[in-house]
């Protein structure tokens, strides 16, 4: 007994001074640390180093999959939390009202006037204040054309009968109830809870089609053979287009969709919020911002970046649309904060 | 023997590990959010899950999948921890070490190698096109989370039978065969019932862990089938509905005591299997 218990303190101090050393270690030399929250998959794979090698700055980095987990795990973290994170419009908008964004300094960051004017002062964010335009994303359909044998044109495809276990849908509230309200003829933004029922009774009658709910994982279920169509991402679209071009199609459905622009933001909580703001414009120079675009697959609203592009990727209708398809599309509003609705039936549909 | 200097270390893991967070659960669980963000004791969420059909199949599936796996994990397993304590093998201890060791890696992976292996265009279904064969989508199913279930508990079942059938005095078995039983009857009259502390613990280690879980059903059944794990995960990473996921825990932890009540019955002042 006395001996076990001799054995077990030595380990337990050889424990502690490894992790004091490790920490220790960690800490030396001074660096500033900033913690960035991103999308998975929505930055160049070399991007981060360059960064910490420029400034001598590390970047902690970690990824999420939608706005909802973003937001609960950012409202419940409190102040040992993230510097940079990615929200998108309407989670910026909601983030604001509840003051938990810094307003950005605009001298630390001049590579700001490289973005459109189109993407400044949208109405999430009139005055500008808070938010930098990232990446901007559609969700379209990626599909299979051996598997379908034909051209898909609109989200109503999905919901097609002959597609039975086929079908993968994105498990994220706004974009599977939206774009099926947009399908109705409703708005995405529709709060009305009739209309958001009925979406959701579409919703339910669409499960014998679906294989699979989820985020990332579903492209590769398309690419590989798995399943025949999925909601997808611009950028997901284009990049299985860009592994798979025989038999990889992807489409912005005709009925519109939403048009989401992802925000680079500081968290009021930051504690190094001149080197978050480094990070934001180093992330706005043209070269790194046109790396971010063509190895992620999505848009660039920045206009330097663009120039920067080959033709055939700024004449690419998915990536660049036309004006009229940009007609029917819309950007997500925030929902009142008292809404539950979408999420009650979102849980609903999926519990069933 | 006196409380032992030791034991402290123990006492302030389990403060701070068990015995708050329990409290936080129960917190939040017997509380709702006011507008003003002001928490007020409230039994609602209880209402709100327990009249829900929907919520209420997802809890009732919950308990009829992870059973399921249970009965066969004991089919499969009480032979196998049975010949392991035999002598019919000789390297005893490299098999029982063959059935831990799928154990030393995560859960997560092991359970996506299935994906890779059995998904619908996975290495198992390419090999039955190529030899001619319509492919069979073996996943997205009930079935295929209850396979996930045996796939990961089956070790929670063999070792405490195991170790319980180990221990056990071989002279009874021989007084048995001397008194005249046959092989069936000594095996239904001796062994069996002197492993039911085993079989006890066995049961209850592999219900709790399955009738809990999130990873297998998500990865298995592509999130399409939600069992009370998934929708309890919802409600803290999506819904930011802290209250209304702690009242389902403590839903599930009500269930999962009773299961321990129960089985605490049977084994009585038996040692029970090693795991506990």
């Amino acid at each position: 007994m006395k001996k076990s218990f001799k054995s077990v303190a030595i380990i337990l101090c050889a424990a502690v001074i490894m992790t004091l050393c490790l920490s220790g270690c960690g800490s030396s030399g001074e660096k500033t640390t900033i913690r960035v929250y991103n999308w998975g998959e929505y930055i160049a794979d070399d991007v981060i180093e360059q960064f910490e090698e420029e400034t001598g700055i590390r970047v902690e980095y970690d990824t999420y999959n939608d706005n909802e987990s973003l937001y609960a795990k950012i409202k419940k973290a409190g102040s040992d939390s993230y510097d940079v994170i990615v929200p998108s419009d309407y989670m910026v908008k909601k983030m604001i009202d509840e003051d938990m964004l810094a307003p950005l300094n605009f001298d630390n960051i001049p590579n700001f006037e490289n973005i459109d004017p189109q993407f400044k002062n949208l109405s999430f964010d009139p005055e500008n204040m808070y938010s930098v335009p990232y990446l901007t994303d559609m969700v379209g359909i990626l599909y299979n054309i051996d598997e379908t044998g034909k051209e898909l044109t609109g989200f109503k495809d999905l919901f097609d009968p002959a597609y039975a276990r086929k079908v993968c849908m994105l498990d994220s509230i706004r974009d599977a109830i939206g774009l099926t309200l947009k399908m109705l003829g409703y708005s995405m933004n529709d709060t009305n809870p009739e209309h958001i029922a009925e979406a959701r009774d579409m919703l339910l009658e669409q499960k014998p089609n679906v294989l699979a709910y989820g985020t990332d994982e579903l492209a590769p279920k398309v690419m590989s053979g798995a399943a025949a169509m999925a909601m997808v991402y611009l950028g997901e679209g284009i990049t299985a287009i860009e592994e798979q071009p025989e038999n990889m199609r992807f489409v912005i459905p005709e009925e519109g969709t939403n048009r989401a622009i992802d925000n680079l933001v500081i968290l009021k909580t930051s504690k190094n919020k001149d080197a978050a703001e480094q990070f934001i414009n180093f992330m706005l120079r043209p070269e790194i911002a046109v790396k971010n675009s063509i190895e992620t697959g999505y848009s660039t609203p920045n206009m330097a970046a663009k120039e920067l592009l080959p033709d055939e990727i700024k004449n690419d209708p998915n990536r660049y649309p036309p004006a009229e398809i940009l007609e029917k599309c819309e950007i997500y509003e925030t929902l009142p904060a008292d809404n539950t609705d979408f999420i009650d039936a979102w849980n609903m549909v999926k519990a069933k | 023997m006196k409380k032992s200097f030791a034991a402290y270390p123990y006492l302030v893991w389990a403060i701070i590990f068990i015995i708050a967070p329990l409290l936080l659960v129960a917190y939040y669980g017997l509380t709702v959010e006011m507008p003003d963000g002001s928490m007020v004791f409230s039994v609602e969420n209880f209402y709100k899950f327990f009249s829900s059909p929907i919520f209420m199949a997802a809890f009732w599936r919950s308990i009829w999948m992870a059973a399921l796996a249970t009965i066969i994990c004991l089919i499969i397993g009480y032979p196998v921890a049975y010949y392991l304590s035999g002598s019919i093998f000789k390297n005893k201890k490299l098999l029982l070490l063959l059935l831990v060791i799928p154990m030393w890696m995560n859960l997560l992976l092991r359970t996506y190698a299935w994906l890779i292996l059995l998904d619908n265009a996975g290495l198992i279904n390419t090999l039955i096109k190529a030899l001619g064969f319509e492919p069979i989508e073996f996943l997205y199913h009930e079935y295929s989370i209850v396979f996930g279930m045996v796939y990961n508990f089956l070790p929670f079942m063999i070792l405490p039978i195991h170790s319980v059938l180990v221990k056990m005095d071989n002279s009874l078995i021989e007084a048995a065969g001397d008194l005249g039983a046959n092989k069936r009857k000594v095996f239904f009259k001796v062994t069996f019932p002197l492993s039911l502390p085993g079989v006890i613990s066995g049961i209850t280690m592999v219900f709790m862990p399955a009738v809990t879980t999130f990873a297998i059903s998500d990865i298995l059944s592509g999130r399409t089938i939600q069992l009370m794990g998934n929708i309890i995960e919802d409600q803290f990473l999506r819904s930011d509905n802290w209250n209304f996921g702690s009242t389902m825990s403590i839903i599930l932890m009500v269930l999962i005591i009773l299961s321990m009540v129960i089985s605490s019955k049977y084994e009585k002042e038996n040692e029970g299997g090693g795991l506990f």
